[in-house]
């Protein structure tokens, strides 16, 4: 039977403001995880009942990284913990990037803001087939790990790195081209990914949020619409949690 | 010590391994969950409210975490009791564990739709949920009234080949009345509680957390009203009670045992831990031992006055 891991905290620092990166040491979660895969973290404050959904980052051995950025009370906790501390941790969750439909073509990973972290493991995986486009407010961060595998461009909003604007912006800036699409970020960004790859026909594929309960696709809290009938759920939505949170642009609604 | 505990309870003639189920919509069709709990463990899986026709339910957000609980506005997305029979009872089937079918419906038909098509199949009992009250039309206007409530429950009686638990609505002033009526309309069982209408607004966006604007209100921080409503509706009426609302451990559990209750229920507990069930099952049969309780079902009602 699946269950929780009780993981150990390797490492926890501050890599911007309120952004973290926390390694944990697990059993068997950071040798199965996928690329854009997530896992469900437990806070101890019982007044918090459920669990945070956080994106897998990156893999070594045993050893897996997330980043996260502190949204409220349930991620403050998590910043709080110290070396040594344990936190209990469900996953890997949910489908994560097609890198085996990805072999011998090149791909663009677009993320923006806190959808960055998670493709720092599918650059990881693509290596020198991916280019990352990065889209922040104005404050870098990861950015030198993701030059360790690809090539990297970056966007600000306040223009005081890279191209002035969005990840969009840099990628007609650059002329880069691709033969797929990867995007995590913020869904009005997603949206316009979504156009993008519309307009250029390329193949793309988006990673949603949702508010989930359970996170292994039982509670039908975290569904989106869906352009065709799910073959599971017998109507027009799709359960991110289950289902994603990696879904081809054309399937879903956004 | 005693060797030989009995956690068996029977609830209107059907027997059940031990008084652990899961609440209905918590725990999908049993599937998802049977990768982290042995469903032979369970005393009964109950499965998400089913329609005579898919319902897509309705706009995200959908969920949203209070202090010890949580909101849900669902509003019973489900693909339809064909799907159920065709794929979710046979998957239940390979399983040593009760099976509990929980109906809704928009209107008295559908409801009575739904109970006619599981007349042959391979379900124990059937939960006939009057109080959702995540749904406009149906659902919760069954549940909040005596009259409507005694009526719908003789209409899915006359066509439900199972026995049937009226799952009743805490959204009431007088609980003891709702017992009364189910029992009164030939109800076999009734089943409380179900959440608790709330709602909450997020004051940076100034806006509704819920997209419903209201939702159900589940987990700890309703057990006491649920411990309550479940004492006064097991002395209002002779039928076999399941206590719910929540129930986050054993403790919990037994709780809802001394209340009244003849079995529980574990919702929103398994969204906190996967495996919770299997826990809560082990730590009533340590109480029993701890207790030299022989016998589970003298627990049932047994709260000293
Ligand atoms: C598949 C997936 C992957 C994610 N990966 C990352 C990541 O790698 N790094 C990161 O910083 N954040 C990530 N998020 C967002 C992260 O889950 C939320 O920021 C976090 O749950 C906020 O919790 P909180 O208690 O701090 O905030 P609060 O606002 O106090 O949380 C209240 C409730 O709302 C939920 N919630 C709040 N914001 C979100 C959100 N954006 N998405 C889903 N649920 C939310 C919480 O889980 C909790 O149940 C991811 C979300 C999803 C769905
Ligand atoms: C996400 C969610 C979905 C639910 N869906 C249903 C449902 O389909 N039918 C029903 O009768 N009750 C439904 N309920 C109510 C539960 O079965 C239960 O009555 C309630 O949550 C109280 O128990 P708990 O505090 O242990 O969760 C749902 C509850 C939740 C949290
Ligand atoms: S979070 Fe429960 S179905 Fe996705």
């Amino acid at each position: 039977m699946k269950q929780k891991e009780r993981c150990k905290i390797i490492r926890q620092e501050r890599i911007g403001t309120d952004i973290y990166s926390l390694w944990l040491q697990t059993g068997a979660i950071a040798q199965a995880a996928q690329p854009g895969q997530f896992v469900m973290l437990y806070g101890t404050d019982r007044s918090r009942l459920l669990p945070r959904p956080i994106s897998i980052c990156q893999t070594d051995g045993a050893a897996l990284r997330l980043v996260y950025r502190v949204a409220g009370e349930g991620t403050r906790e998590f910043s709080y913990l110290e070396l040594g501390h344990e936190l209990e941790v469900l996953g890997p969750l949910g489908n994560g990037f097609p890198i085996q439909e990805a072999k011998g073509k090149q791909v663009l990973l677009l993320g923006g803001g806190i959808g960055i972290p998670p493709m720092l493991e599918t650059a990881a995986a693509l290596g020198n087939q991916a280019t990352a486009v990065l889209g922040y407010r104005n404050e870098l961060f990861l950015k030198e790990e993701f030059e360790a595998f690809c090539p990297v461009s970056v966007a600000t909003e306040d223009g005081s790195s890279g191209v002035k604007g969005n990840v969009l912006d840099a990628v007609r800036e650059g002329n880069l081209s691709a033969d797929m699409l990867f995007a995590c970020g913020p869904l009005p960004m997603l949206r316009a990914v979504k156009a993008y790859a519309q307009e250029m026909q390329i193949p793309c594929w988006i990673s949603m949020e949702e508010r989930m309960a359970c996170g292994i696709g039982a509670c039908l809290g975290c569904v989106c619409d869906s352009t065709q009938e799910d073959a599971h759920l017998h109507v027009h939505r799709k359960r991110v949690c289950k289902d994603g949170p990696v879904f081809l642009s054309t399937e879903v609604k956004l | 010590m005693i060797s030989d505990i009995c956690m068996g309870v029977e609830l209107a003639g059907v027997t059940f391994k031990n008084p652990v189920m899961v609440a209905s919509g918590t725990f999908g069709s049993g599937e998802e969950y049977g990768e982290y709990v042995d469903l032979n463990r369970l005393g009964a899986v109950v499965t998400k409210g089913v329609a005579n026709v898919p319902w897509s339910g309705n706009p995200t957000p959908r969920i949203a975490e209070t202090c010890g609980g949580m909101l849900n506005a669902i509003g019973l997305q489900n693909p339809g009791v064909e799907v159920l029979c065709q794929r979710d009872l046979p998957f239940l089937k390979q399983y040593d564990t009760r099976v509990i079918v929980n109906v809704c419906g928009r209107t008295k038909e559908d409801y009575c739709q739904v109970v006619e098509r599981l007349a042959g199949e391979a379900v124990d009992m059937l939960e006939i949920n009057v109080s959702c009250p995540n749904v406009k039309e149906g659902g919760i206007a069954f549940g909040q009234d005596a009259r409507a409530l005694e009526e719908i429950t003789r209409a899915v009686k006359k066509y439900a080949a199972q026995p049937i638990i009226l799952k009743l609505s805490p959204n009431v002033a007088n609980i003891g009345e709702m017992a009364r009526a189910a029992e009164a309309g030939g109800a076999d069982a009734i089943s409380l509680i179900n959440t608790l209408t709330g709602m909450k607004i997020d004051i940076h966006k100034r806006a509704f957390a819920l997209a419903n604007k209201t939702g159900g209100l589940s987990g700890p921080a309703v057990k006491p009203v649920a411990v309550r409503m479940v004492y006064e509706a097991s002395h209002a009426c002779t039928l076999p009670v399941i206590g719910m609302g929540g129930i986050q451990n054993a403790e919990d559990a037994i709780e809802f045992l001394l209340a009244g209750a003849s079995a529980v229920s574990v919702g929103t507990a398994n969204f906190h831990n996967p495996c919770v069930t299997e826990e809560i099952i082990k730590g009533i049969e340590d109480y029993l031992k701890q207790y030299e309780i022989q016998d589970i079902q003298s627990l049932i009602g047994a709260v000293e006055s």
